[in-house]
């Protein structure tokens, strides 16, 4: 047999190179939970960014409401191996969360209703990599998907991407949160199969 | 009526989302000789002490996170990767085993 014939159509879509490595393709959307999910009224919903130097920037639901959303479709990759391609979200960009907030940080920290917390680097959440989304495939999002609002970052493993998000610090200094902490990857980055700690 | 109904599906589907901590049968005996499900922990944040089995376990996630049923605090964390495991024990104050008579 030659390396390559011509008519080769390459493997099915499930293995083809959309897929980082160890990933598997899923039609459905797992959830995936570490504790009870919490309910926070949108009356009583709020996201704050804080600076290194503790000045707070805050947004009610409301707020984030009256901002314009984007509408990405992106890839997804769950750290437990599966990915969803071609995903559609609303959510407001970071970048505009961001630009009236001034900073020397180079690390932040994303924090959760319920206590979940996920770590990365500022830049990763700059530069339309990272939204505050709060629908999913052209709806509101559910509350065992992240709802009212969730992380959007999608470009690292979905860890990353924190559900019922809450706020984030702006720090000088890395500090890991709840699953880097524990093993995983400081980073996560799909493509380089980041997985746990010395990937 | 209708906030009845949500209340149901609350636990509902809360209680669809973990297990008791029986279940960290397997897991935890890749790492210890004894059985760690019979001992007693008490929760670092609200002090309550209880056999381990009682513990709720969320499993379905990157790792196992085993709360307290009283305050739902984090007692115990593992995380099992292909040439380690990561133990989280922080959220216990201690752990009380039973052993064999000196
Ligand atoms: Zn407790």
């Amino acid at each position: 047999m030659g390396i390559v014939s011509p008519g080769f159509r390459g493997r099915p879509r499930e293995s083809g190179p959309e897929l980082p490595p160890g990933q598997y393709l899923t039609r459905d959307f797992p959830v995936l939970s570490a504790g009870p999910t919490p309910r926070v009224p949108l009356d009583q919903w709020e996201f704050t960014i804080t600076t290194e130097t503790g000045q707070a920037h805050r947004w009610s639901w409301a707020d984030l409401m009256a901002l314009p959303g984007d509408t990405p479709t992106v890839d997804i990759h769950c750290v437990t191996k599966w990915s969803k391609l071609g995903t559609n979200w609303q959510g407001v960009p970071l970048d505009m969360l961001m630009a009236d907030v001034t900073t020397d940080a180079d690390y932040a920290l994303v924090q959760s209703y319920g206590g979940y917390t996920t770590n990365l680097p500022l830049q990763d959440l700059r530069d339309g990599q990272a939204w505050i989304a709060y629908r999913f495939e052209g709806e509101d999002l559910a509350p065992e998907h992240g709802g009212p609002a969730r992380l959007l970052v999608p470009h690292l493993y979905f860890w990353k991407s924190a559900k019922w998000v809450r706020g984030i610090q702006l720090m000088l200094e890395d500090e890991p949160g709840f699953w880097e902490s524990a093993g995983y990857h400081n980073y996560g980055d799909p493509w380089r199969e980041q997985r746990y700690q010395g990937d | 009526m209708t906030s009845e109904r949500a209340e149901w599906g609350r636990h509902q589907v809360d209680s669809e989302m973990y297990e008791d901590g029986n279940a960290l049968a397997g897991p935890l005996g890749e790492i210890f000789t004894m059985d760690v499900t019979v001992a007693v922990s008490r929760c670092a944040g609200c002090g309550l002490a209880g056999p381990v089995a009682r513990l709720h376990v969320y499993r379905h996630a990157p790792g196992w996170v085993a709360r307290c049923p009283a305050c739902e605090g984090v007692v115990l964390r593992l995380v099992r990767g292909p040439d380690s495991a990561w133990l989280d024990l922080t959220g216990a104050v201690s752990l009380r085993l039973p052993m064999p008579t000196l």
